[in-house]
């Protein structure tokens, strides 16, 4: 039994999103209840997950350590916001499917099998199974042109994607004669061929794909847009998480002493994605394209912690991801609550006065702009500051300017929308925001005022898992 | 030597049947030649001690893949020949990137190299007294057997994709229901009419009827 304990999340989401599966079949309009049951999953899976020791399981085809857990409980929180989002989201659309949670359940489990993967092939596997369960979320309003053309475009990119990961991933194992991570590792430790390195840099654009930064961005902002509000929800936060955490755990495994091989390309990704980031969301009239375009630059500040390659790096970035999960989960409450006349609404201008009519709405909305834009003391300026201080002190100061520089252009699209929302003149006359948006909205605010009040909890956490990591 | 002339047969007529895949005006053709080629390709791992990779090429492209690709070309009404319109203009575009990837291959097999320790390394070296078959299935059920098993969720996955994304419920089905017909008296449906001499008979309004069925 005790050897089972951290396998007991992947059991039980596996099995229960069966079982509700069965349950969805067996009664009508049964998606209030199995997203209900689909959410205390997840919560029960989070607990499971926290009071798991470290293990190795299957003869290292999985393992899960404190990195694991941390990246896994961020998931857990991005699913059950995203699902808390969908209650009342997809009613109103008309799109309240009761396999849309149970999509989520498995996604959830191909996620974290991917990062507690200790073996190529377990890493494939667990990519696959939620990439799969997201693309089909992704065309989930199959009655809109839009939502439709998302999930082709997603899945199009996606397998495009798996493809080069799998492609890299043969490439490796046919230099190394192992898909093991620990072996890798000692393989290569007596440094790699030009065919390995090849091999390398295709896991590492697979990988690039699936967190969307930039230049592999392009379809981030379509998909964001296209897909139903309250899966863009989920796409912008655990995904992200479980794509990013995976960036970590192989480039600091198997590829950990092939640095100077990938620094460099992690360097390009980074500065590409903060300077799209930013100069591409200036133009967009789109709420929703706005965070697409502000969630690639954001990865890219995640990234420049990785690229220092310290336990310090590894640290920020575990932090910025953490913080992000919290603002994105937020902004995008704040987005499903824009609707006027049962109409969702997406338009940055339709924000207009908001701050008149709904002001605890606009505020919380504000509070996540600001923290995205970087502005102390809120949550997202600590987050920044933790990754160009580690960026600096490692001896990366262009990097850091270059940080600096694009955060700075990107505030100015992220206070636009402060100023629409509080100085422009207008009416939005927004339908009542439902419980579940309402309350993710609360809780994510709370979280990024208060967290510079308490930092010290995430921080211990974050190293000890940054720790854990890098052995 | 038999084995050479073989391996050269084999792989000339692959090449062959791939080449007229593409070329073919008629799509019906060009799905057979391609159903040549995974033959011959499946002829070529047999050749190779791989005989389970071959019959999976046989079994899964052969036997479902290609038919189904056979079907889609016969039932479909796809018109073949506006897809070959682009082909002019992009090929210049379109041989550069072939080339590009070439000569990328090309620096990869110049270099090729396996870690010194590589063979050393292997998480599972091919047992000498079993068929490969046997060695696989061994492995799959064992030290793989999680992922065989997720990759079963995988294939579950994808079939609820399949159903949320087409399947409709027909609100006007016309399915049986046996307890609403045995609950049916008379009353509901029929109707007495009197009809007078020399006037015909004119049927009352029977919506009733229709709403109780």
């Amino acid at each position: 039994m005790t050897d089972f304990y951290p396998l007991l999340p992947a059991l039980f989401l596996g099995i229960g999103g069966m079982g509700l599966l069965l349950a969805g079949l067996a009664k009508a309009n049964a998606t209030q209840p199995v997203t209900l049951s689909a959410i205390t999953l997840l919560i029960a899976a989070a607990f499971l997950t926290v009071t798991a020791p470290d293990a190795v399981l299957f003869g290292g085809l999985l393992k899960t350590s404190l990195f694991t857990r941390y990246a896994d409980t961020l998931i857990y929180l991005g699913a059950i916001a995203a699902l808390i989002l969908s209650l009342d989201y997809n009613k109103r659309e008309g799109i309240a499917r009761f396999e849309y949670p149970i999509l989520v359940l498995f996604a959830v489990l191909g996620m974290i099998v991917m990062i507690s993967a200790a073996d190529m092939m377990s890493l494939y596997i667990g990519f696959e199974l939620q990439s799969l369960a997201l693309y089909i979320c992704a065309a989930l309003a199959r009655d809109s042109v839009r939502s439709t053309e998302a999930g082709l475009k997603y899945f199009v990119l996606g397998a495009l994607a798996s493809g080069l990961l799998l492609y890299g991933i043969s490439l490796v194992y046919g230099f190394a004669g192992t898909t093991n991570f620990a072996a890798l590792g000692g393989v290569f430790r007596q440094g790699a061929g030009l065919g390995t390195v090849v091999g390398v840099v295709f896991v590492l654009i697979g990988l690039a794909f699936k967190i969307s930064a930039a230049p592999f961005h392009m379809w981030a902002p379509d998909v964001y847009e296209g897909a139903p509000s309250s899966v863009t929800a989920l796409f912008a936060t655990a995904p992200k998480t479980a794509a990013l955490a995976l960036f970590l755990s192989v480039m600091a495994g198997p590829f950990a002493h092939l640095t100077g091989q990938w620094e460099m390309l992690i360097q390009i990704l980074a500065v590409l994605s903060m300077i799209i980031g930013a100069l591409a969301a200036i133009g967009q009239s789109n709420i929703k394209r706005l965070l697409a375009y502000s969630s690639v630059g954001h990865m890219g500040y995640a990234l420049m912690g990785l690229v220092t390659g310290t336990v310090a790096g590894i640290q920020a970035s575990l932090i910025y991801i953490a913080i992000y999960v919290v603002m994105s989960a937020g902004a995008f409450a704040c987005v499903i609550a824009m609707r006027r006349n049962g109409q969702a609404v997406e338009r940055i201008s339709d924000l207009a006065g908001l701050a008149g009519e709904h002001p605890g709405f606009a505020f919380a909305f504000a509070v996540f702009m600001w923290s995205m834009a970087g502005i102390p003391p809120l949550g997202g300026f600590f987050a920044k500051l933790v990754v160009f201080y580690t960026a600096f002190n490692a001896g990366y100061d262009a990097l850091t300017i270059i940080g600096i520089i694009t955060s700075v252009i990107g505030a100015f699209y992220y206070l636009r929308v402060i100023k629409v929302m509080y100085f422009d003149k207008g009416r939005p006359q927004f339908d009542k925001t439902s419980a579940g948006a309402g309350f993710v909205m609360a809780v994510g605010a709370f979280a990024v005022i208060v967290f510079v009040a308490v930092p010290g909890p995430l921080m211990a956490v974050a190293g000890a898992a940054a720790k854990a990591l890098m052995g | 030597m038999i084995q050479n002339l073989a391996f050269y047969l084999f792989s000339f007529i692959l090449l062959a049947s791939a080449v007229m895949v593409v070329t073919n005006r008629n799509p019906v053709h060009a799905v057979l030649f391609l159903i040549l080629g995974f033959v011959n390709a499946a002829v070529l791992f047999l050749l190779a001690g791989a005989e389970f990779l071959a019959f999976i090429l046989a079994i899964v492209y052969v036997g479902a893949v290609a038919v189904l690709f056979l079907f889609v070309v016969m039932m479909l009404d796809v018109d073949f020949a506006s897809l070959h319109e682009g082909f002019q203009r992009y090929a210049p575009v379109g041989a550069l990137v072939a080339l590009i990837m070439f000569a990328e291959l090309a620096f990869i097999a110049g270099t090729w190299a396996i870690a010194p320790a590589g063979s050393a390394d292997r998480l599972f070296p091919t047992p000498a007294d079993v068929s490969n078959t046997v060695a696989l299935g061994q492995l799959i059920y064992t030290a793989y057997l999680p992922l065989f098993q997720l990759s079963g969720v995988i294939l579950l996955v994808a079939m609820i994709g399949a159903i949320v994304l087409t399947h409709r419920d027909r609100k006007r089905s016309l399915h049986q229901n046996i307890s609403a017909q045995h609950a049916r008296t008379p009353e509901q449906t029929l109707v007495m009419i009197r009809s007078p001499l020399g006037e015909g008979v004119a049927l009352p309004q029977t919506q009733k009827e229709e709403e109780t069925l």
